[in-house]
C-alpha cells in the first residue's frame, strides 16, 4: 500500500525476528533517533543556505555560489571548517557549564523535533501532550543561552545572556496563549488529532477572527523566541559584538548557530501544524497518494520560514525595553482577550466547518 | 531601617564596559568607555588615539601642494571636500583668481561626494538599528558616484583631484552624462530609502525623543553639519560663507528643531535632495576655460595667518595655516567636524540604553580617522 510504511514495518519486523523483544526496541529507539539527528543536522544546514540566499535576494545580491552547484555544498564546508576548529575559551571561565551550554539548546531543538507529525505515517512520536511537551522543551533551549554567556566571563555575553531570559520567559506567555487558544478549537492537545480536526478545514479557517489574531501573536511572539530579527537583541551585533556566543567557537559555536535555525523550523513547523493543516493537502487534493503529506507539510513550513526570514532582513531591531512593552502592555493582554473570544466562539459554534 | 538595608543589598551595581576599539558600531578603531548600570548608559567616554597619524605634524614638514595630499585620510569619506579647504586656503592666501570652470567642476564634485558620503551613512546606520538591508542599498547607488569618480579623477576614495591653483586634469568627457545619469538613477531611488527605513514603525520608535541635544548644547559643544542643524542650528558653511560656485545656486538649508535622532537623520536625507538639486543647477552650466592657473613650483605663502572653513559631509571643516613665508606651514591646524560631534555622544547618551548609544553615535556620523586625524 504504502512504500514507507511497508519500510519501516519491515525493518521493525526484521529486529525483532533476530533479537530478544527489549534490545530489538531499544536498536529501534536508537535508529529514529540517528535518522532523525542526521535529517535535521542536514536541514538546519540548508536552513542556514537558505537564509543566506534569501538575504542575498533581499539585498541584490547573488549569495553563496562558487562550493557545489548554486552553493548547495557551501554550509557543508563551513560546517567542516567550524569542526576543525580550535576550541578557544576564556580564562577563569566556568568550564563545566561553558562546555555544557551548548548541549542544552542543540538538545532541546533536537528533541522538540521528535513529535511533528510529517504525514500520516511519519510520526516518530505521538504523545498525548504533543503541545505542552513543544512548549517545555523548546523553553530548555534558553537555558544553555542563558548559562553560555553567564559562564563566559564576558560582559557583553552576559548582558546578551540576561536579555535573552528576559525576551524568552517573556514571549514564551504569548506562544503558549496562542497556542491554548487553537487547543480550544481542537479540544485535544495531541498533534495527530489536532490534525485530523483539521480535515474540516484548517483551524485558522475553522477559528476565523480569533484564529487570525492568534496566528499573528504566534508570528511575533515566535519569532522573538528564536532570537531573530527585529528581536535579535540577544546577539544584537552591532551592540554587543555576537552576544551571548562571543566567546564560542569551532563546534560548540556550530551548536548555537545551528540550534537557531533548527528552532526556526519548529516554529514554522508548529505554525504549520496547528494553523494551517499540517501534512493536510488543501480540499484534500492528494488525499490519495499519502506520501505527498510530507511535501504538503514542509512546502507550508518553508512558507512561513520564508515569512520569519523576510522580516529579518526589512526590519530594524527593537530596543529592550520597547521589547517588554510590546509584550506586557499589548501582546499579552490581547492574548487573553482572543482566549475569550475564541471560547465564546466554540461556545456558540461558530467556527466554520467544511 | 530594616527597608534602608533591603534597598542596599539589592542596589544594582555600575560596570564598566570597554566599546572597541574592535566593535562593530564604532566604525573603526574608537574606543568606548562605557560605565553601566543594567541596561542604563551612566558614562560615555571616548578614548581616541588609536589611529593618529600625526597629520598636522606631517602638514609642517611637506610643501602646499604635498598637503593637499594628505587631506584625503582624514575624512575618507569626503575626501574631495577636504582637498578643496586646504586648496581654497592657500589660493586665497595667494589671491590668485581661480577660473570659473574650476570653481563649478568643484563644487558637483563636492556634491556628489556628500551624496556618495550620506548613502553610506544611511546604509551604516540602518545597520546599527539591525535593518541589515539598508547597508547594501546605500552602496548600491555609493558605488555609482565612485565610478564617476573613477573615470574622471582615476580614484574611487581618496581622490586627489584638487591641486592649489585648480584641478589636476580636465573632467572625463563622459561625465556630465554620467552624472545626469546618476542623479535619474537616484532620484527614483532615494523615496526607497524612506520605504524601506525611515517610514518603519520600529524605526521611529528607536529614533524620536532619542538622544536628545537642544540649540543651546548644540552651539556650546561646537557641533556643526547635520548635527546642529539637527538641533536648530543653522551653521551650513555653504549658506553662510559660500565658497566655490555655492554662490550661484539656489538651495534650502535642511533645518530641524527637535533635536533628536530622528532629526539628524531627516536632515541627511534631505541634504542629499538638496545636493542633487545644486548638482542639477550646475552640470548643464560649466562655462568653458582652463582647469587650472599656474602657480609656481614652489609655493610660498606670505607670512600670516589664513583660515578656509567648508562644509564637509559631516560639518564644518576648517583649515588653519600659520605661514611665516616659508615654502612649509609653521602650524597647520583641522577643525575637523567629527570631533567636536563626538564629544558631545556623553552628553545624549547618559540615560538612555545600549541601544540608543548605538543609534545616536550612528546619528553623529562618526569617522575615525577624521577625529584623530
Amino acid at each position: 500500500m504504502n512504500i514507507s510504511l511497508s519500510i519501516t514495518k519491515n525493518i521493525h519486523e526484521w529486529l525483532f525476528s533476530i533479537m530478544p523483544e527489549g534490545i530489538a526496541s531499544i536498536t529501534e529507539m536508537v535508529l529514529i533517533a540517528v535518522v532523525y539527528l542526521a535529517i535535521f543536522a542536514v536541514a538546519g544546514l540548508y536552513l542556514v543556505l537558505l537564509e543566506r540566499k534569501v538575504a542575498a535576494w533581499f539585498q541584490l545580491r547573488i549569495g553563496p555560489n562558487r562550493v557545489g552547484w548554486w552553493g548547495l555544498l557551501q554550509t557543508m564546508a563551513d560546517a567542516l571548517k567550524l569542526v576543525s576548529k580550535e576550541l578557544t575559551g576564556t580564562e577563569r571561565a566556568d568550564k563545566f557549564l561553558y562546555n555544557l551550554a551548548p548541549y542544552f539548546v542543540i538538545v532541546s531543538s533536537l528533541m522538540a523535533l521528535a513529535v511533528f507529525p510529517f504525514s500520516q505515517e511519519f510520526h516518530a512520536f505521538d504523545i498525548n501532550i504533543g503541545v505542552l511537551f513543544l512548549m517545555a522543551i523548546s523553553s530548555i533551549g534558553v537555558i544553555g543561552i542563558l548559562l553560555g554567556g553567564w559562564s563566559s566571563n564576558n560582559k557583553f555575553a552576559l548582558i546578551g545572556a540576561m536579555r535573552s531570559g528576559v525576551q524568552t520567559i517573556s514571549y514564551e506567555l504569548s506562544v503558549g496563549l496562542s497556542l491554548l487558544t487553537m487547543v480550544l478549537v481542537t479540544g485535544s492537545l495531541q498533534l495527530s488529532e489536532i490534525i485530523e480536526v483539521q480535515k474540516n478545514g484548517w483551524l485558522i479557517v475553522q477559528g476565523h477572527i480569533p484564529a487570525v489574531i492568534a496566528f499573528m501573536i504566534y508570528m511575533i511572539a515566535g519569532t522573538a523566541e528564536t532570537n531573530r530579527a527585529p528581536f535579535d537583541l540577544v546577539e544584537a551585533e552591532s551592540e554587543l559584538g555576537a552576544g551571548f556566543h562571543t566567546e564560542y567557537s569551532g563546534m560548540k559555536f556550530a551548536y548555537f548557530f545551528l540550534a537557531e535555525f533548527i528552532n526556526m523550523f519548529i516554529i514554522a513547523a508548529i505554525a504549520a501544524t496547528i494553523f494551517f493543516g499540517g501534512w493536510l493537502s488543501p480540499f484534500g487534493i492528494t488525499e490519495s497518494i499519502p506520501l505527498l503529506g510530507v511535501v504538503w507539510f514542509l512546502g507550508k513550513t518553508l512558507v512561513i520560514v520564508f515569512l520569519m526570514m523576510w522580516f529579518r532582513w526589512t526590519f530594524p531591531r527593537l530596543r529592550i525595553d520597547q521589547l517588554l512593552t510590546l509584550e506586557w502592555k499589548y501582546l499579552l493582554p490581547l492574548n487573553l482577550l482572543n482566549l475569550i473570544l475564541m471560547a465564546l466562539v466554540v461556545w456558540l459554534n461558530l467556527t466554520i466547518q467544511f | 531601617m530594616e527597608t534602608t538595608t533591603i534597598t542596599n543589598n539589592f542596589k544594582s551595581e555600575e560596570y564598566f564596559i570597554n566599546m572597541g576599539p574592535q566593535h562593530p558600531a564604532t566604525h573603526g578603531v574608537l574606543r568606548l568607555l562605557l560605565t553601566i548600570d543594567g541596561e542604563i548608559i551612566k558614562k560615555v567616554e571616548p578614548d581616541l588615539g588609536y589611529i593618529h597619524r600625526s597629520i598636522e605634524k606631517m602638514c609642517e614638514r611637506d610643501s602646499y601642494q604635498q598637503i593637499v595630499h594628505l587631506t584625503d585620510r582624514m575624512d575618507y569619506l569626503s575626501s574631495h571636500i577636504n582637498n578643496e579647504a586646504v586648496c581654497l586656503a592657500v589660493e586665497n592666501a595667494l589671491e590668485i583668481d581661480i577660473p570659473e570652470r574650476v570653481k563649478v567642476i568643484r563644487t558637483i564634485i563636492g556634491e556628489l561626494t556628500r551624496i556618495a558620503s550620506h548613502t553610506l551613512w544611511w546604509g551604516v546606520m540602518g545597520m546599527d538599528v539591525g535593518a541589515l538591508t539598508t547597508y547594501f542599498l546605500g552602496f548600491r547607488d555609493r558605488e555609482l558616484i565612485n565610478d564617476i569618480f573613477e573615470e574622471t579623477c582615476g580614484a574611487r576614495l581618496t581622490m586627489n583631484y584638487n591641486i592649489p591653483g585648480g584641478l589636476m586634469y580636465d573632467i572625463h568627457p563622459n561625465f556630465i552624462k554620467r552624472v545626469k545619469d546618476f542623479i535619474a538613477h537616484f532620484k527614483t531611488k532615494l523615496p526607497e530609502y524612506d520605504k524601506l527605513l525611515t517610514g518603519n514603525v520600529i524605526f521611529q520608535k528607536r529614533m524620536k525623543g532619542v538622544g536628545i541635544l537642544t540649540k543651546e548644547d548644540a552651539i556650546s559643544f561646537g557641533a556643526s553639519g547635520p548635527v546642529g542643524r539637527g538641533s536648530g542650528y543653522s551653521c551650513d558653511v555653504r549658506k553662510h560663507h559660500a565658497y566655490s560656485a555655492l554662490d550661484k545656486v539656489n538651495f534650502k538649508e535642511a533645518l530641524r528643531t527637535e533635536g533628536d535622532s530622528l532629526a539628524r537623520y531627516e536632515v541627511r536625507v534631505q541634504e542629499m535632495w538638496e545636493s542633487m538639486s545644486i548638482i542639477e543647477q550646475l552640470i548643464d552650466n560649466i562655462p568653458e576655460g582652463d582647469y587650472k592657473v599656474a602657480t609656481n613650483a614652489v609655493i610660498k605663502l606670505p607670512k600670516g595667518e589664513f583660515y578656509q572653513k567648508v562644509e564637509a559631509a559631516r560639518g564644518e571643516l576648517g583649515v588653519y595655516i600659520v605661514s611665516t613665508g616659508t615654502k612649509n606651514p609653521y602650524r597647520l591646524k583641522f577643525r575637523s567636524p567629527g570631533f567636536s560631534n563626538l564629544s558631545l555622544l556623553n552628553h545624549i547618551a547618559v540615560g538612555g540604553k545600549i541601544g540608543d548609544l548605538v543609534a545616536s553615535m550612528a546619528t553623529l556620523d562618526i569617522v575615525v580617522p577624521d577625529i584623530d586625524r
